[in-house]
């Protein structure tokens, strides 16, 4: 079997385009410049390579391509600031060696370029699609599908992010030292957000949008080898592995989900746990005080470790729910925390916590809130007011399944009620 | 996709003489680019087929084979478990893998991709095993 030639040139194209945009970048000092003289580049291999074979140094005859280009534009243009920056480039003879095919160990341009997609001056949807698009190195249409919006929509959102870093004269460097954490941090959620587009795929086409968590995971190693000094940068590349482990027993063939205690657990994707487990590693030993990202990769790790739901280390669960709610505090991790007490100290305990934010007017419309509150009552017998927040959470959750799997509860409740007066 | 790649030789190349300390540095810096380009999951060398055993199955019974295995034209010399996006990525991938002839002319690399949920979708959901799609959300 011969490799499809264009599928070839697709995976080169992923391989080189960021460090061949980030390059450009640096020498025209525009990152939107950049990434159209990159494409050019890349369609000129489309046309090219398939008649002419592909050459030895796919990344340096892109690069040598995207330079001619930038030289012909220089030339169209009359005048104009661009103008003086393309000249420069063309002042720098290009001398492709044999270390241009593969990417520095290190690239600082790399990692100013991702620092940039995700500037705080863009939108957050902005900031997703200019990093999949110049990191990633996917097609607009590409992001289009996984994002369900139209292709042109995308388009706009891309043309119009790279117009703002242009206009706003955004200088192709990485932050200083001052607004690094904050930088950091913005660059770690645009990568979370795009796990979780693929992780809880609301809606569309399962397996597309699983790439995009398999694209997260991938844009956090790249992180982690750019990053190695912070502890987030590996919590979050943990965090995504410990959870996408387990992605194949999160619902049975008809969607209907499947909970933490009734997963099969011979099925969760040990290489992914070994490899997650190895970066909370990685951020623990950096001996600075966990973020919330590797917080809840420890968490996470809990369970990645326990043989059965019953063998979960719960004592040690609860200990970071407490030190995720100190570093950030949400009544969202108050609830897991509930949870985790119901298990660690019985439902007594977990009861006086959840009644603690049951008043919390973010969770009024949470359908969990009522659901892990029912989990209590039920430890506790008192199973008709179970059934009424059964009854409540699945009035309020988002989907059929979550409905149809609280229903169950609910009538397996009342079953089990009636068990208990048969006694 | 993951996939599986292993580093083949033949046998009779196995005991060619250890690797020279530039060999390391290049393997050093191949393994670098490949965790720093995201895709590496995990990979070990292994020890030459002198230290390993065969367990042989047939009709007539089962039998133990001590190494080396010096007549087997492709034995594996290590493995690397990439996460790619397209075997094509792989391929890529390992054409740019140091190779230096003094070990051996013919050497392999071998790329496999494991199954994955998908293709269990097509042939086992009938006998009800969970295709391990995400749970859809949907209204309705």
């Amino acid at each position: 079997m011969t490799m499809d030639v264009r599928r070839t040139i697709e995976a080169l194209w992923r391989m080189e385009a960021p460090r061949l945009i980030a390059t450009l970048a640096r020498q025209i000092g525009d990152v939107g410049v950049a990434e159209d003289l990159a494409s050019e580049a890349f369609v000129a291999a489309l046309e090219q390579w398939p008649a002419e074979g592909i050459p030895p140094r796919p990344g340096a005859w892109l690069m040598a391509t995207a330079r001619h280009k930038a030289i012909d534009r220089a030339r169209r243009e009359e005048a104009g600031r661009r103008k003086a920056a393309l000249i420069a480039v063309e002042a720098q003879p290009y001398t492709p060696d044999v270390a241009d095919d593969l990417p520095d160990p290190i690239s600082d341009d790399v990692l100013t370029l991702i620092f940039i997609a995700c500037h705080p001056i863009l939108p957050r949807e902005a900031r997703v699609a200019l990093t999949l698009r110049l990191i990633g190195g996917l097609s607009t249409d590409e992001i289009a599908r996984a994002f369900l919006v139209p292709s042109a929509t995308l388009g706009q959102r891309i043309s119009r992010a790279k117009r703002t870093l242009s206009e706003a004269q955004v200088p192709f460097e990485p932050p200083g030292a001052d607004t690094l954490p904050a930088r950091v941090g913005a660059v770690l959620e645009v990568v979370y957000l795009i796990f979780n587009e693929g992780y809880s795929a609301s809606s569309g086409d399962g397996w597309v949008r699983r790439d995009l968590a398999q694209e997260a995971m991938r844009l956090g190693r790249v992180l982690a080898g750019l990053l190695p000094t912070e502890p987030e940068v590996f919590g979050l590349l943990a965090l995504m592995e410990l959870h996408a482990s387990r992605f194949a027993t999160r619902a049975e063939p008809d969607g209907t989900p499947v909970l933490l205690d009734s997963q099969e657990r011979s099925r969760w994707d040990r290489i992914l746990i070994a490899h997650g487990l190895s970066m909370l590693d990685r951020a623990a030993k950096l001996g600075r005080p966990l973020g919330p990202y590797a917080i809840q990769a420890a968490i996470a790790a809990h369970h990645s470790r326990a043989r059965t739901f019953a063998e979960t280390d719960w004592a040690g669960v609860v200990a970071l729910y407490d030190a995720l709610a100190q570093v950030a505090p949400s009544p969202i991790v108050d609830l897991n925390r509930a949870v985790a007490l119901l298990y660690a100290d019985g439902p007594e305990a977990a009861l006086v916590a959840i009644d603690a934010i049951r008043d919390d007017k973010r969770l009024a419309r949470y359908h969990l809130l009522g659901a892990v509150r029912a989990d209590i009552l039920i430890r506790l017998g008192r199973v008709a007011e179970a059934a009424e927040e059964l009854e409540h959470a699945a009035d309020l959750a988002p989907t059929r399944h979550e409905r149809q799997l609280l229903r169950r509860r609910m009538a397996d409740a009342l079953a089990g009620k009636a068990a208990d007066t048969a006694h | 996709m993951r996939v599986l790649v292993m580093t083949k030789g033949a046998g009779a190349n196995e005991e060619k003489g250890t690797p020279t300390a530039e060999m390391f540095e290049q393997m050093r810096v191949y393994n670098e680019q490949l965790v720093n380009a995201g895709i590496m999951l995990g990979g070990e060398g292994l020890q030459p087929s002198a230290k390993g055993a065969q367990v042989v199955f047939t009709e007539t019974g089962t039998s133990v084979v001590d190494g080396p295995f010096a007549e087997s034209k492709e034995l594996i010399a290590g493995y690397w478990i990439w996460e790619v996006r397209s075997l094509e990525e792989a391929v890529e991938w390992a054409k740019r893998c140091p190779y230096d002839p003094r070990y051996g002319a013919d050497q392999v690399l071998e790329i496999r991709p494991f199954y994955e949920m998908a293709d269990f979708d097509a042939t086992l959901v009938a006998a009800s095993v969970d295709d391990g799609s995400p749970a859809p959300r949907e209204d309705g």
